[in-house]
């Protein structure tokens, strides 16, 4: 039994729903962090399984540059959640209506 | 046979902890199971040949990544359970697999058109660090060096917004002290 592209690409999709439907349900913001991760780490998947099965570098280059930016990305986000939660005392996404939109 | 294997297993483990973060009313569950999840996403990399991006998932991911949520939740409130109000479930599994299936296809289109060369092919004989080494510092030099200008600006941002006040220790002020300063703020 061997393991083909399509395995790969199939468990990134399954991956990568489970990511927006956290990213869809949750209402604390933390959860949605961790939602956003969980949609990168599916990407990732499907990119290094793409660059094996197709034998070119360009797919792990472009992974490596993903986890950057989501490291960068987790510093500003978190760095603005704790300026949220010290103004506010909470991080619900219900309550970020001071836009009035 | 041991491919399938491990493939099979690691799958099986990687949704189930992802399942857990996204459903879980606990915070602290939640991040033990993005962790975990995390781990096990690395062995896919080593399963597909690509030591140099499992290694990195472990460490910046598992390691700086889950950290960093580690202490940001110390700001928290994470003890109590979450509340949260979820109207219609069905109809946020449905949109949520319609739109991953959406991206899947759309990204797998011209690779079922066939016809796809490699631009920077996997070089036989040398090992996956070195060959990636090769590659991202002649191909991809200034991509390389704008993430870390970015990681910088990143870093930059998170202690200014983050350490705000962080000069003040209340531990080490007295009950006035600590009145006065609150009471001096509220006026503010």
């Amino acid at each position: 039994m061997e393991i083909t592209l399509t395995h790969y690409l199939v468990l990134s999709t399954v991956l990568f729903a489970i990511g927006l439907v956290g990213v869809m349900r949750r209402k604390n913001l933390l959860m949605l962090f961790f939602a956003t991760e969980i949609l990168l780490n599916s990407v990732n998947i499907a990119l290094v399984a793409i660059s094996h099965y197709h034998g070119d570098f360009t797919g792990q280059l472009f992974a490596f540059f993903i986890i950057a930016i989501a490291a960068s990305e987790v510093a500003v986000g978190l760095g603005l959640l704790v300026l949220w939660f010290k103004r506010e005392n909470k991080i619900d996404l219900d309550i970020m209506t001071s836009m009035k939109g | 046979m041991f491919e399938a294997i491990a493939f099979y297993l690691f799958a099986f483990l990687t949704i189930a902890m992802f399942w857990i973060t996204v459903t879980t009313k606990h915070a602290l569950y939640a991040l033990t199971a993005l962790a975990a999840g995390m781990i096990f996403i690395s062995a896919f990399f080593f399963i597909l040949g690509a030591d140099f991006m499992g290694v990195i998932q472990i460490i910046v991911y598992s390691g700086a990544v889950m950290a960093l949520y580690a202490f940001g939740m110390m700001f928290f409130d994470t003890t109590r359970e979450l509340h949260e109000k979820n109207p219609s479930s069905t109809l946020v599994f449905l949109l949520g697999g319609m739109a991953a299936l959406l991206v899947v296809i759309m990204v797998s289109a011209p690779i079922v058109s066939g016809s796809i060369e490699a631009a920077y092919p996997i070089i036989e004989g040398i090992g996956n660090t070195q060959a990636i080494g090769m590659v991202l510092f002649t191909k991809y030099l200034v991509p390389f060096e704008v993430a870390a200008v970015m990681l910088l600006v990143a870093m930059i941002a998170g202690i200014i917004m983050a350490g705000k006040k962080m000069d003040i220790s209340y531990s080490e002020m007295s009950e006035e002290q600590i009145d006065e300063k609150l009471d001096a703020e509220v006026i503010a």
